[in-house]
């Protein structure tokens, strides 16, 4: 025990003394926090768009207030003819024009019927796409209360509700997100890190001849970041529910109990990326590549796994933070408890155990 | 009651694949006593000395460290023996201290016993000033003395020394030299690797390793007498010439 607490002590030495590297694992989390929350967001607010009305009468008036109302749309200009509106997109400010053609107030109350055009700048295709949503919604929604006096005979309402997250915040995606993006990085890669250090600098030969078991140095190196790990996870919730105002629906206990859970699954990683490599440079370079790369792009939290092609879903499987990304979402949003993500649970722990053994099986007892 | 030796090999063998790299050597070592162990880059000096140390397991052949096998009792012939390895083996973002009780603690000494032992050190190396600085902020001459102290720290019964002195100047080298004397007048054996020939004629016994085999073993005199040298060194490269193995 003394041995082990002696181990446990120098590895807490070898944090606190290297304050850059503390300081990012532990403020990388709430850097990445309020990056994703305040400034990467694929939610559309105040996007400038201009206006072509050929019609300028009352009904467009009222219209146009509408958009300009909404927090949608902000109206950078009043185009006055079709050939104003190339040169608008050649700016490239605005991104959606909307054309309102001749007469429009009074087909609408003659005929019953009236069109609006809306062009968008599609070089980025999901802002046009949304853009345009937007827009024939605001439109919709201004038909639906003109109509509403004359009743039309057959109407069909649909009726939204976003359920978990009403608001359709961004937040609830990238929480769990970056949650699982963290836990990799700092168990994963300073796990790994770590242990090829002492292969580097040669006191691993040291210890390899004093009394210390093997399994001991390693659950020694562990220790210091299940803790900064969990000081992370602290942080990232706190930050989450006060600042980004997500809640924890389900049970935080459940919630931090598949954390550790996940956490020891990127330890275990990290302990076999160290065994099968012999320099630092190597230990990085396999935890970014090979690790964080996928887990950014497969895990569904930046992109749907539903919308991948099979190889790519199947691949997806493999990767922890994809199981633990879905239970933090069930859990943490959606309130749900154990009986619905006893499969992610045993797949994680499978996975553990499997990483374990095998890294343990490789952790070379003798040097040669 | 025959004297235990400190360390017995007999046909100790290692080999990589077709490569052997320490081929059957026989020898024995007595307590208390400086043994050097000489040879040519890729000799394998180092492989040898890694079975002694269990850090490798030997192909074929037996040895015993401190009375123990080699194979059976791997575990308790670590905690009787000290090891300094080539590459500079403290932890450079540790201070002097920490280094110390590091070590102390993975030997599971008692904290009195680490306590008063760091006096100790600091105090023979005259290093109580820096107990507290960074061993990383420490000139080498230094470093190499501290680590050496670390290795006998837990008073080993045999310390394994792999060329302790490489890259020392000479004063330091021979402030390290009355060290390992002192370590072996309070009944430390001494098995140290090294390629600087003055070095040898400090030794109390000396043996060669030519192609992973032991060419010559003797009293670094009766060396010098067989080979009708005037020094060891003429006594290395009479012997190392004879090498066939590339150096690696």
């Amino acid at each position: 025990m003394k041995q082990f607490l002696s181990f446990v002590k120098k590895e807490f030495y070898h944090i606190f003394r290297d304050k850059r590297t503390m300081f990012i694992l532990l403020g990388m989390p709430i850097a990445q926090i309020i990056i994703f929350g305040f400034a990467l967001t694929n939610e559309v607010k105040n996007a400038k768009i201009a206006i072509l009305d050929h019609s300028k009468d009352a009904v467009t008036a009222s219209l146009i207030t509408e958009i300009e109302s909404s927090r949608y749309f902000e109206i950078e200009e009043s185009l006055s003819s079709d050939k104003e509106i190339e040169a608008v997109f050649h700016k490239g400010i605005v991104k959606l024009v909307m054309v309102i053609p001749a007469h429009f107030g009074e087909d609408l109350q003659h005929f019953n019927k009236a069109q609006i055009q809306l062009i968008a700048d599609a070089t980025d295709p999901n802002v046009a796409n949304q853009l345009t949503n937007y827009a024939s919604a605001i439109v919709m929604d201004y038909q639906k209360r003109i109509t509403y006096e004359r009743k039309l005979p057959y109407t069909i309402n649909t009726e939204m509700r976003m359920l978990y997250n009403p608001q359709m915040k961004g937040a609830y995606n990238f929480v769990p997100g970056v949650m699982a993006m963290v836990l990799l990085l700092v168990c994963t890669m300073m796990t790994a890190i770590t242990i090829v250090r002492e292969k580097e600098t040669g006191t691993m030969e040291i210890l390899l001849v004093s009394p210390v078991k093997p399994i001991m140095v390693v659950i020694a190196k562990a220790i210091p970041y299940l803790l900064l790990s969990t000081i992370n996870i602290f942080s990232i919730l706190i930050l989450s529910v006060f600042v980004l105002e997500v809640p924890i629906n389900g049970s935080i206990t459940l919630l931090l109990g598949v954390s550790i859970l996940f956490i020891l699954v990127s330890l275990a990683l990290g302990l076999l990326i160290s065994a099968a490599t012999e320099t630092q440079q190597t230990a990085m370079f396999i935890s970014l590549i090979a690790l964080f790369l996928p887990t950014v792009m497969l895990s569904g939290f930046m992109f749907p796994v539903e919308n991948m092609p099979t190889p790519l879903r199947v691949v997806s499987n493999i990767i922890p933070a994809k199981w633990y990304y879905n239970i933090v979402k069930s859990v943490m949003i959606k309130g749900l408890g154990v009986s619905a993500i006893w499969k992610e649970l045993l797949v994680l722990t499978g996975m553990l155990l499997f990483f374990l053994i095998l890294a343990i099986k490789k952790f070379k007892i003798r040097l040669a | 009651m025959r004297e235990v030796k400190a360390i017995t090999t007999n046909k100790l063998t290692k080999q990589f694949g077709d490569f052997t790299a320490v081929d059957a050597i026989s020898f024995e070592v007595n307590k208390g006593e400086i043994f050097g162990f000489l040879g040519a880059n890729g000799a394998g000096k180092t492989t040898a000395m890694r079975m002694l140390c269990g850090l490798s397991l030997p192909t074929s052949g037996e040895a015993t460290v401190a009375g123990l096998d080699v194979y059976k009792e791997n575990e308790k012939i670590k905690r009787s023996i000290g090891y300094m390895s080539q590459k500079f083996s403290l932890y450079d973002d540790l201070t002097v201290k920490e280094n110390m009780q590091f070590y102390g603690g993975i030997y599971g000494k008692s904290n009195a016993f680490i306590k008063e032992k760091t006096a100790f050190i600091l105090d023979h190396l005259h290093l109580q000033k820096e107990a507290n600085a960074l061993v990383k902020s420490l000139p080498l001459g230094w470093k190499q003395k501290l680590a050496f102290s670390v290795a006998v720290f837990h008073e080993p019964e045999i310390v394994f020394l792999d060329e302790p002195t490489g890259g020392v100047d000479p004063v330091t080298r021979r402030e390290f030299w009355n060290m390992i004397y002192t370590a072996a007048a309070n009944g430390t054996t001494v098995f140290v690797t090294t390629h600087y020939m003055d070095e040898a004629e400090y030794c109390d016994r000396v043996s060669i390793m030519v192609d992973g085999r032991i060419d010559a073993l003797d009293t670094p005199k009766g060396l010098k007498e067989k080979y009708n040298a005037s020094s060891m060194d003429e006594v290395f490269l009479q012997l190392a010439r004879k090498a066939t193995r590339a150096a690696d």
